[in-house]
């Protein structure tokens, strides 16, 4: 009897320092089994970040380069321009990517670089103790946001939008947003995955998939209760979908006429 | 034998391809040789002086602070061949734009009407190989013999066609000496 | 093969010694008094179909390195000493995951944005770390143009030995000069072997993971790591150190410097000389590791020490550890992007040994 369902492959076989109803762990397994499907175990690099990410590297089975904080989209184009047949994998918090890291962002996203970010984005500091994010929702209470983010008053800006941000470069070829708060919207999440590593592969340009995720912990929730708030707060907020898709319209087509390794 | 060398003018004289063919000549002649350029903050019309050495030993600072010889394309430039020549050196002077000579009476002061002779060639912006040449006689530092292939290597091909003037215009220099 | 020799800039020199090694990779971002590098890496990388990328800072240069080094490629990157400060967060982490990389400073005059004239300044900065954290570069200083290219070549090579990264300290004098210069070998990066350290191709061989990381929480495990790592500079210590010496062997003063402040001294000494003083100088190339046993040995001798520098004094610290009280140490400089001439220089040892006798 054929298994229906087991543990990928590209997962290392062991339990996770993640908290419990942390949404890194459903999107560690959604870039593994993307990367089983299609084959490429042996093939890829993941960069993981500074933040609760940093441990990754125990998690994936394959090989990992691990950057200063906010620098993994620089060092994600040395490994990728180095190695252009191999999945890179630039994995990064909303810290990483939207705070300290905004520059590196922005212009490898302006360059096309051909690799994958995986943004997640759960509006708050997990690693370091629930301070503020770029991404925090106006009224969202962090450490350092002691009495809810506000912009105007205490001068802490508003929550960035990366994908729309990100949306007007022309290096970007496929920005999508989805969210691990329920099966649905996990389901669809693992399809934005596979259409842009597919993409990368192809070496079509810059592809990113932002990712809410819930981190009951710094939200000071249940787990219950924050898959409700991804669902209530972010999901309004940060509206679900593909951002922006300018990708070959028929990949198959597309790759008769440009075959595989030629560019 | 070291020369050392400082030339100075105002930017478009050509002063720094003059500093960059004399070293280039002179390391085709075998010796070692240094040239480090200034440049006024403006793209035209500055401030331009090199410092140059050509020597047949390895060569100590390549900033020229007490130079054997110095050149002055225009009469800006005297108080520099005032300053910086060493005692007893060698002043040559473009004497087209440089009225009133350096006072320093140690100093050996040849006077070269660099653009006129230039002009007399065909173009006044050869007036830096006429200063060439003369400092070549000068202070016999380097030959500037059978310059051609030199220059030929020194040049991009689509300049090619210029080399005979400058050959003459070297000559030239050599002669007013 | 014995080849040509061609007068060039050092910017270039520099530029042209890093292709002819192999470097496959090569990320920058324009500042003066480095500009030509940048440029010369952009036309000929970009012609031998290798990485160049104008980075969006000197923060996304040392990491796109950081990033290339992982997979074992020979990287690069320049700046000048603004944009070095830049690059030390990434300097940190490149020593702390082990990797090797060549890292050009062409150094301009300090602090701040400072001037864009040569200058000795970056001294601390380059041989004490210049990052956080227990650590140090293979620090290499060239006197002209043929030694720039020269070590330039050799850095990635030995950057590779030791998994550390090189620093080449030049100055912006050295970078803007022009002098002859032959080159060695062209490498080609596929003839290179693999690196033991490269993450990729994991299908072709079947290896377990590799892990490219300087993070470690455990500090009885970081301890060891960073004891290991020092015995590698230990070694470093051993099989590396270089300098120059010019008759030191009947000097009553020995001039000590590096760079461009090493040819000035060389000048000063043979004008000493010529008047009878008994000069000599000690040109470190390797300015870390830093040759303190070499001085160490002169200051046995009954030597006395002139360190000259085109700083406020830092490479002088140095030589004072490495006397250790066995003989006084003097100190001349000029800084902000003056050059000592050699005149200064001579009036100096004339001073210090006037006021000996």
């Amino acid at each position: 009897m054929e298994a229906a369902y087991s543990h990928p492959k590209s997962l290392v076989p062991v339990q996770s320092k993640y908290c419990p109803g942390c949404g890194h762990g459903i999107i560690h397994r959604l870039i593994a089994e993307v990367i089983d499907e299609m084959g490429l175990q042996a093939r890829s690099i993941i960069t993981n970040p500074v933040g609760c990410a940093i441990w990754a590297d125990l998690y994936f089975d394959f090989d990992s380069v691990q950057p200063a904080h906010g620098r993994t989209p620089a060092a994600s184009t040395g490994i990728k321009r180095m190695l252009p047949d191999h999945l890179v994998v630039c994995y990064q918090g909303d810290g990483d990517l939207a705070a300290i890291g905004t520059a590196e962002t922005i212009h490898a996203a302006n360059r096309g670089e051909k690799f994958t970010t995986i943004f997640v984005n759960n509006a708050i500091y997990g690693m370091t103790g629930g301070q503020m994010a770029p991404t925090t929702l106006v009224g969202q209470y962090a450490t350092t946001a002691p009495y809810g983010r506000d912009p105007d008053v205490a001068g802490m800006g508003y929550p960035i939008k990366v994908c729309e941000l990100l949306a007007t470069l022309q290096g970007t070829k496929y920005l999508a947003r989805g969210a691990v708060n329920n099966p649905v919207n996990v389901k669809k999440t693992k399809k934005y995955i596979r259409t842009a590593f597919e993409a990368q592969m192809r070496g079509e340009g810059f592809t990113m998939v932002e990712i809410l995720s819930q981190c009951p912990t710094n939200w000071k929730m249940s787990p219950v209760q924050s898959v409700e708030w991804v669902e209530s707060s972010m999901i309004p907020f940060y509206p679900l979908g593909e951002i922006k898709n300018t990708l070959q319209p028929d990949p198959a087509a597309a790759a008769a006429v440009k075959p595989a390794g030629v560019r | 034998m070291t020369e050392k060398t400082y030339m100075a003018g105002f930017g478009g004289q050509g002063i720094i391809s003059l500093g960059e063919m004399w070293v280039f000549c002179a390391m085709k002649e075998g010796l070692q040789v240094t040239f480090f350029p200034f440049y006024g903050a403006e793209k035209r019309g500055g401030v331009a002086r090199a410092s140059v050495i050509v020597s047949e030993k390895e060569i100590a600072s390549p900033l020229v602070t007490r130079a054997d010889s110095v050149v002055i394309m225009n009469q800006d430039s005297v108080p520099i061949a005032e300053e910086v020549c060493r005692q007893g050196g060698l002043i040559l002077v473009n004497s087209s734009l440089v009225k009133k000579d350096p006072d320093r009476p140690d100093a050996r002061i040849i006077r070269i009407p660099c653009n006129e002779i230039a002009e007399r060639i065909g173009d006044v912006r050869i007036a830096n190989m006429v200063m060439m040449g003369a400092l070549s006689k000068a202070t016999g530092a380097i030959r500037l013999e059978n310059l051609e292939p030199v220059l030929k290597s020194f040049f991009p091909e689509k300049k090619h066609a210029l080399i005979p003037m400058n050959i003459a215009a070297v000559e030239a220099g050599k002669q007013a000496v | 093969m014995s080849e040509e020799i061609r007068l060039m800039k050092g910017d270039e020199a520099i530029g042209e010694a890093a292709v002819r090694a192999g470097c496959k990779a090569y990320f920058g971002y324009p500042i003066t008094p480095q500009n030509e590098l940048t440029a010369y890496m952009a036309k000929h990388m970009l012609d031998k179909g290798r990485t160049f990328i104008q980075a969006e800072s000197e923060v996304a240069a040392i990491n796109m390195v950081y990033g290339a080094a992982s997979t074992g490629a020979r990287a690069m990157t320049s700046s000048s000493s603004p944009g070095i400060s830049l690059k030390q967060e990434g300097i940190s982490y490149l020593c702390g995951a082990d990797l090797p990389c060549v890292i050009v400073n062409v150094a301009r005059s300090g602090p701040g944005l400072g001037g864009i004239s040569p200058s000795q300044g970056d001294y601390f900065q380059s041989t004490r770390g210049g990052g956080h954290g227990d650590y140090h570069t293979i620090v290499l200083a060239p006197k002209s143009v043929q030694e720039a290219a020269d070590l330039t070549y050799e850095a990635f090579s030995i950057s590779e030995r030791y998994r550390i990264p090189v620093l080449v300290l030049a100055d912006g004098l050295i970078g803007q000069m022009m002098e002859g210069v032959v080159f060695k070998d062209e490498i080609d990066p596929a003839s290179l072997p693999p690196e033991p350290f490269a993450v990729g191709h994991q299908a072709e061989t079947g290896r377990p993971n590799r892990h490219v990381t300087s993070i470690n929480l455990v500090p009885e495990e970081l301890e060891k790591q960073n004891i290991v790592r020092f015995e590698r500079y230990g070694q470093v210590k051993k099989e590396l150190t270089r300098y120059e010496e010019v008759q030191v062997e009947d000097a009553d003063l020995v001039l000590v410097a590096y760079g461009t402040a090493a040819r000035v001294c060389l000048g000063a000494l043979q004008d000493a000389r010529r008047k009878g003083l008994k000069v000599g100088l000690f040109r470190p190339i390797t300015l870390w590791p830093f040759p303190d046993a070499a001085i160490g040995r002169l200051a046995g001798k009954g030597s006395r020490f002139l360190s000259v520098e085109m700083s406020m004094g830092q490479m002088v610290e140095d030589v004072r550890l490495a006397v250790n009280g066995r003989a006084p140490v003097d100190f001349y400089g000029r800084c902000g992007g003056m050059v000592p001439s050699e005149e200064e220089v001579l009036a100096e040892i004339e001073r210090i040994l006037g006021k000996r006798s």
